[in-house]
């Protein structure tokens, strides 16, 4: 038993234990703190599994972006603290169901797979296992999305282009979608300033 | 990698439960959520178990297999991961300012 087994240890608990709790708690709040400590726990999986940059991007994208964005998704409904949304018994029943076959089936599928995949650790010549001391993977990453530098010289240009575009794209949808509606009433040849006043107003009342 | 692939399996899990139990429309988001953590813990456990595609004595770090690749398709994971929750958050909020509500069942205008 190693430190890194230790690790893998600690942060496999964090993770499906938090993974447990977004699937488990009925309040929005708590799921999102549990799914802060699931992605923070995943993120440390990642740098356990000698992919530093995958990690931090994790931590910085998701712990810190796209966490905060369904906190105030949560805060913006205002499902958060009060109402807490009942399912029925029939459904409690069904995913109970559902949920022990997909665990016995993946976890079947994940015990056989690592069997015939062992990752043979890379021995030197007094047979000592060889752990990579922080591998720089941040420069290969940049080279592999050019289609630079590479063996084989087979980059990720074009997918890189795409997900650039495609942020923006979502971006500019996701802004047109979330603004402030007008009332259903108001004229559609409202001129700008009033738009204005009217979406000043909505967020008021949300606040 | 048995390890790794049993913490994907019960993320992803919890990811589908969530999506399907929750009626809240952000607790499904959640779910989506675990579910793409899920494929990507997969990634890039391949990427650092995976079959080597040169001799392991001479495999450096970034020289194994699938390696970066596996990385890499979990980093586009990641920001696909951002882009889908803002604007499935985008849409809830629109939802939430016609509706009133957050709930999923609510969302019935187009049923049948």
């Amino acid at each position: 038993m190693t430190g890194a087994d230790a690790l893998f240890g600690v942060f496999a608990a964090l993770a499906c234990g938090g993974a447990l709790g977004v699937a488990a708690f009925r309040s929005v709040a708590r799921m999102a703190f549990s799914l802060v400590v699931c992605l923070s726990a995943v993120a440390g999986l990642f740098f356990l599994l000698n992919a530093p940059m995958v990690g931090a991007t994790q931590l910085i994208v998701y712990v810190g972006g796209t966490v905060v964005l369904l906190i105030f998704g949560v805060m913006l409904t205002d499902a958060g603290v009060g109402r807490r949304m009942k399912i029925g018994l029939l459904e409690t029943i069904s995913m109970t169901f559902i949920a022990i076959g997909l665990a016995a089936a993946l976890g079947w599928t994940a015990v056989g797979l690592g069997r015939a995949i062992p990752g043979a650790p890379v021995l030197d010549e007094e047979g000592v296992e060889i752990v990579a001391a922080t591998p720089d993977t941040l420069r290969p990453i940049g080279l592999k999305f050019l289609g630079l530098g590479g063996e084989s010289g087979v980059g990720f240009l074009l997918p890189f282009e795409i997900i650039s575009v495609h942020l923006l794209v979502v971006l500019i949808g996701a802004a047109y979608l979330a603004r402030a509606k007008r009332r259903v009433d108001a004229t559609p040849e409202t001129p700008p300033e009033a738009t204005r006043e009217t979406a000043s107003d909505g967020l008021g009342e949300q606040a | 990698m048995t390890g790794y692939l049993i913490v994907s399996a019960v993320l992803l899990t919890c990811g589908v439960v969530c999506m399907a139990s929750k009626r809240n429309a952000v607790g499904v988001l959640m779910g989506v959520e675990l579910v793409l953590n899920a494929a990507s813990v997969n990634f890039v456990a391949a990427a650092e178990f995976g079959p080597p595609a040169v001799p392991v004595q001479v495999a450096t770090a970034d020289a194994i297999g699938v390696g970066l690749d596996g990385q890499i398709a979990a980093l586009f994971v990641i920001v696909l991961a951002a882009a889908e929750a803002a604007v499935a958050l985008a849409i809830v909020l629109a939802f939430f300012n016609q509706h009133g509500t957050a709930d999923v069942d609510a969302a019935s205008e187009l049923r049948g």
